[in-house]
């Protein structure tokens, strides 16, 4: 590969809570620190900057976890999209429009987040059917909901902390549908008035809106054939009813983002990368934090990425690896609560889509029998999206674990390797290679 | 009140608040970001940057990831065919 080498004591990729905390504390030991992220500005997804909400404050610990990453020397790159790692020391990113980019470094540390997890159903892929989350960043980025009714459904905590948000711009949240049952979602509450501090921003802030808990949503119901959705069908195991509204917001949990681990090859415990105490992964010199270790949230991952930044300058801090170890603890508890329910897996009929990118209906997997099997047969999750969205659900739907993860784990223009070639034509490309790459 | 942006999206004009995403201003708009291998029109689902959903042809070249993007004065931005 050719390009620009940038050498690095510690290389972070991601600038979410644990790719700032990571960069901050290894840059203020006096180590040469790069930061790489995919988004325009830092701040990961849960503290994505929002632009034109006259009710929006600054978040206090967002502006203060950037500012310390400023004063601490830490060199932050914005827009860059890593597609390839290996073990040697290096990483490959691109830039829009640009050269690709090589990075080679003493440690690398992973804090690459997670993202949400979507389950298909008939009239999912309707315009106004959004991600949870999905939503909440597009209103950040711009788009008006005032006066809109939406149905906030799925799993999890972000739920609630969604439905505040869209409140506070102005929608009309006219039902949050949470899938997991009343009696778990207690327990669970219940567990965290033992540990203050974790106690969830969604459920201090609850927002005046129907809750219904143990149902869950079983189809987004267009106002004509193919167009934009008027209401839902919610089910709760007996009763069924629609919901007339504008916009659905929908996600069930996180899954964690862990393409480049898996090419570095790190162990796994589950779905999550292994580390230790010091959040090491088991392949030398790489490090990962946050959500990609385990669904634990915000607090977590700065007490992870500042554990990780100063390992990497040789340093420990014995009150951050207990609090890292109630992170754990959090993040299984969380897990078990909100854990999903079997009904979800029949809702998807022969006809709907479940890889969004190659249009494959769930009656063509049904007499696959693997990953590899659909992919050969059918091209389910070989799009531009390379399985990100219909791989959890899959794993999900047909307990088929995800096949090896190969580069470049994103579609990157043919511009970034050959600088000479003209954007129609590094388009062309692109699309040609999405679709050979991953068998 | 924050400047606003003028960009045209498939042929007609839209203004927008500067700092607003391409895929914000498509939803505005009521433009599909893109239409399916089978031909479904689609919008944005993720909001960031992983599913795909939300690419677009913007200034002549397709398949940008329109939420990642912000408006610039004078973009035009197309249904990715």
């Amino acid at each position: 590969m050719t390009g620009d080498t940038n050498r690095t004591d510690v290389l972070v990729v991601g600038a979410g809570p644990a790719g700032i905390a990571a960069a901050t504390a290894a840059a203020r030991h006096g180590l040469k620190t790069i930061v790489l992220d995919d988004n325009p500005s830092a701040g990961g997804q849960i503290w994505r900057d929002a632009i034109a909400n006259p009710h929006a404050k600054k978040e206090a610990a967002r502006e203060r976890a950037i500012q310390s990453l400023r004063a601490s020397g830490a060199q932050l790159l914005s827009g860059r999209s890593v597609f390839a790692a290996d073990a040697t020391g290096a990483v490959w990113a691109a830039r829009e429009g640009g050269p690709q980019e090589e990075f080679r470094y003493q440690s690398l540390i992973l804090a690459t987040g997670a993202r949400e997890r979507f389950l298909p159903f008939p009239g999912w892929t309707l315009p106004g059917v959004f991600g949870a989350g999905g939503l909440q960043a597009l209103v950040k980025g711009g788009y008006p909901v005032a006066g809109k009714r939406v149905v906030v459904a799925g799993t999890g905590p972000l739920l609630l902390a969604v439905a505040k948000h869209l409140a506070e711009d102005g929608a009309k949240v006219v039902r949050i549908v949470e899938q997991a049952p009343l009696k778990r979602l207690m327990s669970f509450a219940a567990s965290l008035a033992t540990n203050p501090a974790k106690l969830l921003e969604g459920l201090r802030f609850r927002p005046r809106a129907p809750y219904s808990t143990g149902c869950w949503v079983t189809e987004a119901i267009g106002a004509t054939e193919g167009q934009k959705l008027s209401a839902v069908r919610i089910s709760g195991g007996v009763k069924t009813w629609s919901e007339p509204c504008d916009l659905l917001a929908g996600g069930y949990n996180l899954v964690p983002n862990t393409e480049i681990a898996e090419l570095l090859r790190c162990a796994f415990r589950g779905s999550f990368v292994r580390v230790d105490d010091s959040q090491r992964t088991s392949v030398p010199h790489v490090f990962c934090v946050g959500e990609p270790t385990g669904i634990a949230g915000l607090d977590a991952a700065l007490v992870q990425g500042e554990i990780a930044g100063l390992a990497c300058a040789g340093k420990s801090d014995a009150a951050l690896t207990r609090r890292a170890a109630q992170g754990r603890a959090f993040a299984d508890r969380l897990e078990k609560a909100f854990a999903l329910r079997d009904e979800l897996r029949s809702l998807p009929h022969a006809d709907t889509i479940v890889c969004r990118c190659e249009d494959v209906p769930a009656g063509k997997l049904r007499d696959r029998l693997s990953w590899t099997d659909a992919k050969l047969q059918t091209r389910c999750g070989m799009g531009p999206c390379q399985g990100r969205v219909c791989g959890p659900a899959i794993e999900f739907l047909m307990q088929w674990r995800p096949v090896s993860v190969r580069q470049p784990i994103l579609p990157v223009p043919m511009q970034a390797f050959f600088p000479g070639t003209t954007a129609a034509e590094s388009a062309a490309q692109t699309e040609t290679e999405s679709i050979e790459e991953r068998v | 009140m924050p400047e606003t942006i003028s960009v045209t999206i498939n042929g007609a004009a839209q203004h927008v608040a500067a700092g607003t995403t391409v895929a914000a201003a498509m939803l505005i708009a009521g433009q599909p970001t893109r239409v399916s291998v089978s031909g479904e029109r689609r919008a944005p689902l993720c909001g960031m940057g992983i599913c795909f959903e939300c690419r677009a042809v913007v200034n002549g070249i397709a398949h940008r990831r329109t939420c990642q993007i912000q408006c610039e004065h004078g973009m035009t931005v197309e249904t990715n065919p």
